[in-house]
């Protein structure tokens, strides 16, 4: 019983995420495909408790997991970091609004 | 009914009532939260903007990993001995850190898309989707 729900959950999980992964590959801006990494990296962190839970070894997995989460909320603050320019919000609110790129409709 | 109920703290197997009613909790939340990653999924596909797609991913997926990890955690309960505590309180550990993380974490992508100059979409470029769509759909 247990088994047959961890298949199901995670053939499910897997099939789900190919709309992600169409988001990753064609994302008009690097901010979807960074969002669609984001979703993914944290649903690892549950596929990789139903895989233990499919070895009898959860008590090992669920610390690959708690890495896995960890290294993912990492990744997503320095890539925001990396593109942030760090202006005063002041300063941005300054700024004319005709500078700025329009999101194609 | 209250038979059942209070004959969970103290069951003596795993195909006890008692153990049955936690695992069938368990799967409950496992589907309800395969149920708010399929919105998560249709959201990120459909939704015109990148900040609406940020909408949909931030909430559902926050939400449906929060419940999909519980459910787990009460599926693989067998017993009480202190070894299945520890995975529990783990689990909750994982659940607890994404609950704090991946809104944050939203957060933070959000705020650099923002200084980045992209802009969300606005009145005009809706109305100029729905004539384009009203024309393609005529056609």
């Amino acid at each position: 019983m247990k088994e047959l729900f961890a298949i199901i959950m995670g053939a499910s999980l897997l099939v789900l995420m190919i709309p992600i992964l169409y988001r990753i590959i064609a994302g008009p801006t690097g901010f979807d495909r960074i969002l669609g990494v984001n979703v993914i990296g944290t649903k690892t962190a549950v596929i990789l408790v139903i895989i233990g839970t499919l070895f009898d070894r959860v008590d090992m997995f669920v610390d690959f997991a708690i890495a896995y989460a960890l290294l993912n909320f990492v990744g997503a603050i320095v890539v925001s970091r990396y593109f942030n320019r760090t202006v005063p919000l002041q300063e941005m609110e300054d700024r004319k609004p005709r500078s700025r790129r329009r999101a194609k409709a | 009914m209250i038979e059942v109920i209070a004959s969970v703290p103290v069951p003596e197997s795993a195909n006890s009532p008692g153990w049955f009613l936690v695992h069938s909790i368990g799967m409950g939340m496992g589907i309800l939260g395969l149920v708010f990653f399929l919105g998560t999924a249709v959201g990120m596909v459909r939704f015109p903007d990148f900040y609406t797609r940020m909408h949909a991913a931030g909430k559902g997926d926050t939400l449906s990993t929060m419940l999909m990890l519980t459910g787990f955690g009460l599926v693989i309960m067998e017993d009480f001995s202190i070894t299945s505590w520890l995975l529990l309180v783990k689990i909750l550990g994982i659940v607890l850190f994404i609950f704090l993380t991946t809104p944050t974490s939203s957060h933070a992508l959000m705020r650099a898309a923002f200084e980045d100059d992209e802009m969300p979409l606005g009145k005009n470029d809706l109305k100029k989707l729905r004539r384009r769509l009203n024309t393609s759909s005529e056609k």
